[in-house]
């Protein structure tokens, strides 16, 4: 895992998937609802937000909806992870299997907005040097996120490179 | 298939583990362990089914592992309001052909309600389902929860999903429900109480007395709308009703022998909270969030535009039922509108015989199709600034249209009597 520094976007709780991706737009591909991403809560995100950037929220981040375009337009805008005190078990299997690396860290809210981290793999280095634990992620999903989702890991199974 | 679970006195089960164990092929399995269980059933609809996956198992090069394990509704985009939505309807339909499934059901209702309804969901299975509110089908006693598409594929290429084992949370109400309160006023008390995370993503099981006193659909609304409060499924331990209504949709005595089975060891461990209903009173949740929930009378007179009646939480027979009851022989308030999308067409056909339909259409009711609706927000939404009263599972911002709009969710009993007056109502006031 790289650990190049990351700028910190800060959000509130119980970010849900109809703030993540707008039922409205749901009938579009990836890159129109991604566009929509978070307006009801931060109109300025998806125009703003820089590949390798984070997120940082409050408890039960990816409340809501099975629809894993919530995760998959955090993927496409670039999201690096996502860092909260706790999410919603769908979220949390959808955004592993489109490769997009979740942190639960219970102290995640004392990291400030704009602030630059270091995301390592069972922490989060903050701009001072703190670390802040996180939980530990199974092997099998780390070893998702770092094939790049899902579909990767049945690629390389189909071909044999990788056994069941 | 065999249904039978494993009983071992010496290791006693949670129903979630007696479940997880059989599809995994163990005797038994203990909180937290990670297993890959055998998968009976995989739903999913038009929005999550072919559009997403026939592009990814093309790509794959791989086949569906079991058709028939595989049923397609096309509930969200149906009726096609635009040249997008006509378009993923007929990926739907042209994929359901290449693929040959044999279990499509196409613009007849929700697919939470017309999956038990067509005799799909037998006690004791493990099932997926592509959309959040799977966990409906926890009311027959299956492991049935909710997926994205990407897993969903892997599903039905590998015929497998992984699970780690829950803990359970035991829901345990006792006493009778007054007249006007149901299970849709239980289900908004308890994500009130927990918050719409409090389920941990655990196995909530739903028990007592005044569980197993609710028919069928009351019991899919509790189990439906354990996806608020965040847990993987919500059980409800199979019983002789459980029996009686799938053999009154015509599943097979011989595929029901063990059904009554399938229920948790006493001693088994769990987490347990106790409800008394006979203090139940009728519960409304307030803009943005299920988790809002108060008693009624917090929110009485508040005005609002339009009071929907609709999606799998709050449209079913039982639910048309109710509201008929209140708005037999009257008419609703003038200024509002009563909208009612009933969740199948097999639920509508039966409200029409008993003259249910005649009397909502009589009050002023709008009839809507079968399908997600306004529910979902794919479709049609609400214009802005509009105040809705919705029988409902999800009021979030934005979802039932522009963020302005303000979506409070109560009972079908409430919704009905909250049109009457055109004002949040208790509807006790009115039976």
């Amino acid at each position: 895992m790289t650990t190049l520094k990351s700028c910190v976007w800060k959000l509130g709780a119980d970010i849900d998937t109809d703030a993540l991706a707008p039922g409205a737009y749901m009938k579009h591909g990836i890159d129109v609802i991604a566009q929509h991403c978070l307006e009801a809560v931060r109109s300025d995100f998806a125009n703003k937000v820089r590949p390798g950037d984070v997120l940082v929220a409050g408890p039960n981040f990816g409340i809501g909806s099975s629809r894993e375009q919530a995760a998959g337009v955090l993927v496409y805008l670039g999201i690096k992870a996502v860092v909260a005190p706790s999410f919603s078990g769908l979220f949390f299997r959808n955004a592993f299997n489109l490769g997009l690396l979740l942190l639960t860290c219970a102290k995640a809210e004392q990291i400030k907005e704009a602030e630059v981290v270091t995301i390592l793999p069972n922490a989060i280095e903050r701009a001072d040097g703190e670390l802040l634990p996180c939980q530990p992620i199974p092997d099998f999903l780390m070893n998702m996120v770092q094939a790049g989702g899902l579909m990767n890991v049945l690629k390389l199974r189909s071909q044999g490179k990788l056994n069941a | 298939m065999n249904l039978t679970p494993s009983t071992d006195a010496t290791m006693p089960q949670t129903l979630a583990q007696k479940l997880i164990a059989r599809a995994a092929g163990k005797k038994h399995v203990a909180v937290g362990d990670l297993v890959t269980c055998k998968v009976d059933l995989a739903m999913f609809h038009d929005s999550s089914g072919p559009r997403r996956l026939k592009p990814m198992l093309d790509e794959l090069g791989a086949k569906i592992w079991d058709p028939s394990k595989v049923v397609l509704v096309m509930d969200h985009y149906v009726p096609a309001q635009d040249a997008d939505a006509k378009r993923i309807v007929q990926i739907a339909r042209d994929t359901a052909k290449e693929w040959k499934l044999p279990n499509v059901i196409d613009s007849e209702g929700i697919c939470h309600v017309v999956l038990p309804e067509r005799g799909h969901l037998h006690p004791g299975m493990m099932c997926v389902g592509g959309d959040s509110h799977s966990p409906t089908g926890g009311a027959f006693a299956t492991y049935m929860f909710g997926i994205g598409a990407t897993e969903m594929l892997g599903v039905v290429v590998t015929g497998e999903i992984w699970v780690q084992v829950p803990k359970t949370l035991r829901m345990l109400w006792s006493g009778r429900l007054h007249q006007g309160v149901c299970a849709k006023d239980m289900m908004l008390h308890m994500i009130g109480r927990f918050g719409m995370n409090g389920g941990q993503y655990q196995a909530v099981e739903f028990a007592g007395d005044a569980v197993m006193a609710l028919g069928m659909q009351e019991r899919m609304t509790l189990s439906n709308m354990s996806a608020e409060l965040g847990a993987q499924v919500g059980l409800i331990a199979a019983d002789d009703v459980t029996s009686a209504y799938l053999q009154s949709v015509g599943v097979k005595q011989k595929d029901l022998q063990y059904a009554i089975d399938w229920y948790g060891d006493q001693d088994a461990e769990s987490e347990d909270f106790h409800f008394d209903a006979s203090n139940l009173s009728p519960q409304v949740a307030a803009p943005h969030s299920p988790a809002n929930t108060k008693p009624v009378v917090d929110f009485t007179n508040i005005p609002f535009d339009v009071a929907y009646i609709g999606a799998c939480t709050g449209a079913k027979l039982e639910d048309l039922r109710a509201a008929a009851h209140v708005l037999r022989g009257q008419k609703i308030a003038k200024g509002i509108r009563l909208m009612v999308a009933p969740a199948s067409a097999r639920d509508q056909a039966q409200a029409e015989r008993e003259g249910v339909m005649q009397i909502l259409r009589d009050a002023g009711a709008q009839v809507l199709a079968n399908s997600c609706g306004a529910c979902a927000g794919y479709g049609a939404t609400f214009e802005d600034n509009a105040t809705i009263i919705s029988s409902t599972a999800r009021n979030f911002k934005g979802r039932m249209g522009p963020a302005s709009v303000q979506v409070y969710l109560a009972s079908p009993w409430t919704v009905a009597a909250s049109a009457l007056r055109g004002r949040i109502s208790d509807v006790r006031e009115l039976l």
